[in-house]
């Protein structure tokens, strides 16, 4: 669930077809940028009522949907 | 609280800056700039000083306001850093322009100090110390900026805003915060060389962690609006324009997307002046007043974000 939410996110910035990606996929495959992946993380931080601290270097979707899962309430 | 903007100048030095000129020197490009910021070229002083600056786009808005500046009663100058530590840029600049007044000072509010200079004048014109006042901010970022350092030196440019505010019965009303937190964005002080203090650093240039600073330019800006809004009964549809810190055109076009706004709602001019601090609001101002595209009756909103962490939103109606 979690993960078909980031992905569904994902789309304002990446233009790689959502059913290609995994939670192997990296952010930089994906085609986003530094400032990109700070878009995403305001936007999940506002659709799973999470905060994510910037210092916490994400690399790939998987990553993301792991520390939502450990941080949702 | 109540004033109108009255008058609107810009002074900007002479020598540019492209991007292309920076990729000499840097191991950057245009391309990478362009993407990640909307900035082309900056202004960067050579033989001018601030004073220079500072002074021009005073006697700018002056004229533009059609007064002189005897008719000024006080002087509030917003910069990270005059010519010198001391005296004060106001000092130097009262003199320059021919202002009478000994009532004006310098303040350091980093990126967000045009906003606190209005509150701070509106505070003086309420209370009836002053009529009339000059508000100038002028920046010099090529002197704080590391000019080895990719990820800082290219979105910096130097450039003077000022305006001239009078007590009217315009309503404005204000938000201003700060956090008290300084490892996402600072300039070090210089030490001196006194000999009983341990030398703890070298590094004297601006720093910031992007990543941080974008992520509070865009909450800030969008929560800070949302507040003031609330405040006065309005909702996002009812600004005409929303003028902001010119930092990063990422920035801008992040938090317009998150207040569901037009693109043409968000005038910026970041892309040939860089991000010139506290006087990027008053040189972005200038610019709109001399276009012709601000209008008596529109509600303006205004927001700045910077070192503090500081942040400021004002509402006001151009009257001028």
């Amino acid at each position: 669930m979690v993960f078909e939410k980031v992905v569904e996110l994902l789309s304002d910035y990446s233009d790689v077809a959502a059913d290609s990606i995994t939670e192997d996929s990296t952010f930089e495959d994906l085609g986003l940028d530094s400032l990109d992946t700070v878009e995403l993380i305001m936007g999940i931080e506002d659709e799973f009522g999470v905060t994510i601290e910037m210092s916490n270097e994400f690399k790939t979707v998987g990553s993301v949907v792991k520390y939502i899962e450990d941080n949702m309430e | 609280m109540s004033f109108s903007i009255i008058g609107t100048g810009k002074s900007v030095p002479e020598h540019i800056v492209t991007n292309d000129m920076l990729s000499e020197f840097l191991d950057t490009s245009d391309e990478w700039i362009v993407e990640r910021t909307g900035i082309k070229v900056r202004h960067v002083m050579t033989s001018e000083t601030l004073l220079d600056l500072a002074a021009k786009a005073s006697e700018d808005a002056l004229k533009d306001a059609g007064i002189t500046a005897k008719d000024v009663d006080m002087i509030i100058c917003s910069t990270l850093q005059g010519d010198y530590v001391s005296p004060a840029l106001s000092c130097l600049v009262a003199e320059s322009i021919g202002c009478d007044t000994g009532f004006v000072f310098d303040m350091n509010m980093g990126c967000s100090g045009f906003i606190f200079a209005l509150e701070t004048a509106d505070s003086f014109l309420e209370c009836g110390r002053a009529r009339r006042i000059l508000i100038v901010c002028a920046e010099a970022l090529s002197r704080h900026i590391d000019w080895n350092d990719r990820s800082t030196c290219v979105l910096f440019g130097d450039g003077a805003g000022a305006v001239v505010v009078e007590k009217s019965d315009s309503k404005v009303d204000f938000i201003t915060k700060v956090n008290g937190s300084y490892e996402e964005l600072y300039i070090p002080g210089e030490e001196g060389n006194n000999p009983y203090k341990s030398k703890c650093c070298d590094v004297r240039y601006l720093k910031m962690n992007g990543r941080e600073i974008f992520k509070f330019a865009v909450s800030s800006i969008v929560s800070d609006a949302k507040e003031l809004l609330d405040k006065n009964g309005m909702t996002t549809d009812d600004i005409s324009f929303y003028i902001l810190h010119q930092a990063n055109l990422r920035i801008i076009n992040s938090a317009r997307q998150r207040l569901k706004q037009d693109e043409e709602k968000f005038p910026h001019n970041v892309e040939t002046h860089g991000n010139t601090s506290s006087a990027s609001i008053p040189m972005l101002l200038d610019d709109l007043n001399k276009s012709g595209k601000l209008k008596n009756g529109m509600t303006l909103m205004l927001s700045a974000f910077g070192a503090g962490l500081s942040r400021g939103a004002c509402i006001i109606k151009w009257s001028k």
